[in-house]
């Protein structure tokens, strides 16, 4: 029973993984630089899920209702970040861990490539998910990740359907163009947005898991060698954070009604917006 | 001894004594009858719980209003009037119908008292009784057929005209009334024959048949007489067993609908009744999702249905074509139910309403403002059923994605903009505003005997925060100990509520109930109609709750407060009622006596006014909602407040005046017409006692300045 579920993917379950994190909510903030002026403000924020891993978790709970399967939501950061695993575990990700310790305060994206590639290696995972990028990142650990692992990698994925063992899935190429591929399993893919609409969490839902456990796991429980990860393995380091200057980004259109429809359509045209 | 005809139960029909064919036909009319009503009363054993066995005093007094007294009637003078008709004639007729049917199994039966003079009497208005019901039906008819109203038209997307039905009916109820009166109108021709001339009601239905028949042959008034009775026990079952297939199934159901109906104008139904608050969360699934999860109040509303086409008519949805129309919101229903609950064989049970007979732009399109409620003869009930489908997809996550994006921000930031909480009384400290009037923030240190509670919309919004001002000003001026919850203060949840959140206004809700009690305010006002129902309403043990239109009233009457004439006597104003003040809460007047209250000030009505205020779009998270519709509902009414003359449209809330004035620039009106809060023309009017106020105009009013035609 257990072997044939592993080699038929098509009727059996899919083991899912999606790495998450927790952001400063852009929408729900006003982003002030501190005194130093190398970081933001951190008091008086909201943070909320970063917005693209909700995509990912979406379609990850979207594949396991349609192939059957288990998806796992994991993030590296403090115990303030349960509340982003709390919050995917109530959209439906079955569970979620939490991988947490003072020596990766600090990684750059490779350093969050190896602590991730560490868990995935200790779990039995089929497909791993990550979203297109972070609001507050560099959309670096997916495919960091997909390397240390060895694993075949796509980006900007906006659709995946399951077949035999494989996926089916297509990118967004720039001009709204897509580009149909197949991967095997294991992979790991990076989810663009609006790949599907990510269902509403209520209330009701984060409080039904309020209690529920999440295990977490320190660099000694994946084996991850402190000097590779946080702030002594990072080759990047941030050194400012600025706001840039407004520039002269608007331009007002002036004229009565019908003047300012045809100057719009002309400008749209002119830039490409319009056939 | 005057040889009269026979009764029907001595008659024979095909070698089969009378009597023992009615018994048969009355036996067999009454089981089908009963079997029928069984079936249909299958979903409702099985519907959710819903408490209305509660105060009976007044739901029999609402019983004798609605349904005795027709009340709701006449505001559709002609269906109305034909309405009140038919409905007099069968309370009337529903004597004689029974002693009628009596007589076919007893030859001898009369009814007590029938043999004297209160009989003859009921007989005569029995018998006008009769005529006026086939009139009317002949006049429904030809409306029907010949002028058809719009409102019984039904749209393609909906299904097949409901015409041939309702004229079938129609037809039943006059071969009833025609057959009644025929088998007594032979009876007297035949005994008009023998000279013995019994009183008929002159120019009645029987009256005009007897002389029809005044030389028909005595045979032929036999077979008359007793044919006209055997159609009459037909016409009569069949249309008893028939009802519980259409609309006029409410002949039976209208009572029980009328005596259960909701009594609590502006609340909505707890998820599910018996469950108290703190273990809601526990509710396995929130919601209607399957038609099972209705009520059986709610499946009482669908049975009870006339299909008259008022709540649609009515609704503004329908209106600016949302795919919305309360009307078929409960046909929809109704047929869904007589097809999964067939009168033979398994139950059906268990499909999505949504996505089935309901799309989601259909559950959202819905502003709350019920108008269709208003508007409704049975007391049929729409916004708990539409919050009740929210609640639904809310559980399934099935949420718009611009309401999503404001509901977290609820959650995050007690606002649905996402803004600070503490830049939540910032509104107060305006330029120039704390001078002549500063306001408090009741944070412990600072106390006061009222409360503003002035809610997201006004504590954040450039332009509404000027409509927090004018109320400030005003309370400050009639001499009001007044103060503000600032940062501390959330949204009201009114909306958040509506919209199916329950868990998340559930927690608004008790923050802000805290906040108020620890504040130590002995009253609370509010210029915000939906947080002024909420507070009254969604919110228990809070201080009483008036709506500042109500404060400015009673201080103009008192005296206390003083306004100056209307510099612009060309300026022509229209009171637009919001729904949460003037239907769900009836304030109607206060406002309009404030109006009439400043010198000069010449007001309209606009045709849809008071409790048929057409909604200008809604408000709260309604207007992080992207409609499909054809038109703005605001387009709409400002268009109506032109035609009405006006060229100034006072509202008093803060979710109308954003609606207006967006309303007013699509329809291109700008220059033509403007909207004003009543607070800020009342800030604007008043005179100013304060020295350190100049009074006037707000200098920081927001409200664009009165134009001058």
């Amino acid at each position: 029973m257990e072997d044939e579920k592993k080699t038929n993917f098509g009727s059996a379950t899919v083991e899912i993984l999606v790495c998450v994190r927790r952001v400063p909510d852009t929408s729900e903030n006003e982003i002030q630089l501190n005194a130093a002026g190398n970081d933001i403000e951190r008091d008086d924020l909201v943070y909320s899920v970063n917005e693209p891993d909700n995509y990912a978790v979406e379609e990850a709970l979207q594949i396991a209702a349609k192939a059957g399967g288990n998806v796992t939501v994991v993030t590296v950061g403090s115990e303030d970040d349960e509340e982003v695993l709390r919050r995917e575990m109530a959209m439906g990700a079955n569970q979620g861990v939490l991988i947490s310790d003072d020596a990766f305060i600090g990684s750059d994206g490779k350093g969050i490539a190896t602590i991730l590639k560490a868990f995935v290696q200790k779990g039995k995972y089929d497909l791993v998910l990550t979203g297109i990028q972070a609001e507050d990142g560099g959309a670096q650990v997916g495919g960091m990740l997909a390397a240390l692992l060895d694993y075949p990698f796509a980006s900007l994925v906006n659709s995946i359907s399951v077949l035999d063992g494989k996926l089916k899935i297509s990118r967004e190429i720039e001009g709204g163009n897509r580009e149909m591929s197949e991967i095997d399993m294991p992979c790991v893919l990076s989810i663009q947005t609006g790949i599907n609409e990510p269902r509403y969490v209520g209330m009701r839902g984060i409080r039904q898991v309020a209690s529920v456990e999440i295990p977490t796991y320190s660099a000694s429980d994946l084996g991850v060698a402190p000097a590779a990860v946080g702030e002594a393995g990072a080759n990047v380091k941030r050194v400012d954070y600025f706001v840039p200057a407004l520039g002269k980004g608007a331009e007002m259109l002036q004229g009565d009604r019908e003047e300012i429809i045809a100057k719009l359509i002309e400008l749209m045209k002119a830039k490409g917006g319009m056939n | 001894m005057v040889e009269a005809l026979q009764s029907p139960a001595q008659a024979t029909y095909w070698l089969i004594s009378g009597q023992t064919l009615f018994i048969i036909l009355n036996l067999l009319g009454l089981a089908c009858f009963a079997y029928i009503v069984t079936r249909r009363m299958t979903p409702l054993v099985g519907g959710e719980r819903d408490f209305r066995f509660d105060r009976p005093f007044l739901r029999l007094a609402r019983v004798s209003q609605f349904w005795l007294g027709q009340w709701k009637h006449p505001r559709y003078r002609i269906a109305g009037t034909i309405h009140i008709l038919i409905f007099a004639g069968f309370i009337l007729l529903a004597t004689r119908a029974f002693s009628l049917l009596i007589l076919g199994m007893s030859e001898n039966f009369a009814l007590p008292d029938s043999s004297g003079g209160i009989g003859h009497v009921y007989e005569i208005i029995a018998d006008y009784a009769a005529t006026i019901v086939f009139l009317c039906m002949i006049a429904a008819a030809v409306r029907r057929i010949v002028f058809r109203p719009a409102r019984y038209e039904v749209p393609a997307k909906y299904g097949e005209p409901h015409k041939t039905d309702a004229i079938f009916l129609l037809s039943l109820i006059a071969i009833l009334m025609l057959s009644e009166s025929l088998f007594e109108a032979s009876k007297a021709a035949s005994l008009a024959q023998q000279g013995h001339t019994e009183f008929l009601a002159t120019f009645s239905l029987a009256w005009v048949l007897r002389s029809m028949l005044s030389s028909a042959s005595l045979s032929t008034l036999w077979n008359l007489h007793r044919g006209a009775y055997l159609l009459d026990v037909l016409t009569f079952y069949f249309l008893l067993c028939y009802r519980p297939f259409g609309i006029q199934f409410h002949v039976e159901t209208s009572l029980f609908n009328v005596y259960f109906a909701k009594l609590d104008r502006g609340t909505v139904k707890p998820v599910r009744w018996g469950v108290p608050d703190e273990q809601v969360d526990q509710v396995k699934s929130f919601g209607v999702k399957t038609f099972e999860d209705f009520t059986w109040k709610h499946m009482l509303d669908f049975y009870s249905c006339a299909d008259c086409g008022r709540c649609s008519d009515n609704c503004p949805a329908n209106a600016v074509g949302r795919p919305l129309s309360p009307r078929f919101l409960t046909i929809k229903a109704r047929d869904y139910s007589f097809q999964h609950y067939p009168m033979f064989g398994q139950a059906g049970n268990g499909t999505p309403l949504v996505g089935g007979i309901y799309s989601e732009d259909e559950v959202w399109s819905c502003t709350t403002c019920g108008a269709c409620e208003e508007e409704c003869p049975l007391l049929i009930e729409y916004i708990d059923k539409i919050v009740d489908l929210r609640r639904g997809l809310v559980d399934e996550g099935n949420v718009p994605k611009s309401i999503q994006k404001a509901l977290k921000a609820l959650e995050g930031r007690g606002n649905p903009y996402g803004k600070m909480e503490k830049k939540r009384a910032d509104w107060a400290k305006a330029e120039g505003f704390p001078a002549p009037c500063d306001v408090k923030v009741l944070n412990g240190k600072k106390a006061a005997e009222t409360l503003y509670f002035v809610d997201s919309i006004t504590s954040y919004d450039d332009r509404i925060q000027a409509i927090g001002r004018a109320t400030a000003r005003i309370l400050d001026n009639v001499g009001t100990d007044f103060g503000i919850l600032g940062a501390t203060e959330k949204d009201s949840g009114h909306e958040v509520r509506r919209f199916g959140e329950e868990m998340l206004f559930m927690s608004l809700r008790d923050n802000n109930v805290d906040a108020i009690k620890a504040s130590g305010v002995q009253r609370i006002v509010t210029a915000d109609p939906h947080a002024y129902n909420a507070l009254k309403h969604d919110y228990k043990d809070v201080p009483p709750v008036e709506h500042i239109s109500q404060v400015i009233a009673r201080e103009v009457k008192s005296g206390n407060l003083k306004l100056n004439p209307v510099e612009n006597r060309d300026n022509v104003y229209a009171y637009h009622d919001p729904c949460y003040l003037g239907r769900h809460n009836q304030v109607y007047d206060d406002p309009r006596e404030v109006l009439d209250g400043i010198p000069g000030l010449k007001r309209v009505e606009m045709t849809r006014c008071r409790d048929r205020s057409f909604c200008c779009g809604g408000g709260g998270l309604m207007l992080f909602y992207e409609p499909k519709e054809e038109q703005r509902m605001g387009v709409k009414r400002v268009q109506m407040a032109a035609e009405a003359g006006a060229n100034v449209i006072v509202t008093a809330c803060p979710f109308c005046m954003v609606n207006m004035e967006d309303a007013i620039k699509v329809a291109g009106m700008e220059g033509k017409m403007t909207a004003i809060d009543l607070a800020e023309l009342v800030a604007q009017q008043m005179v100013c006692k304060r020295a350190t106020d100049g009074g006037g105009a707000d200098r920081l009013a927001g409200p664009a300045k009165l134009v001058t035609v």
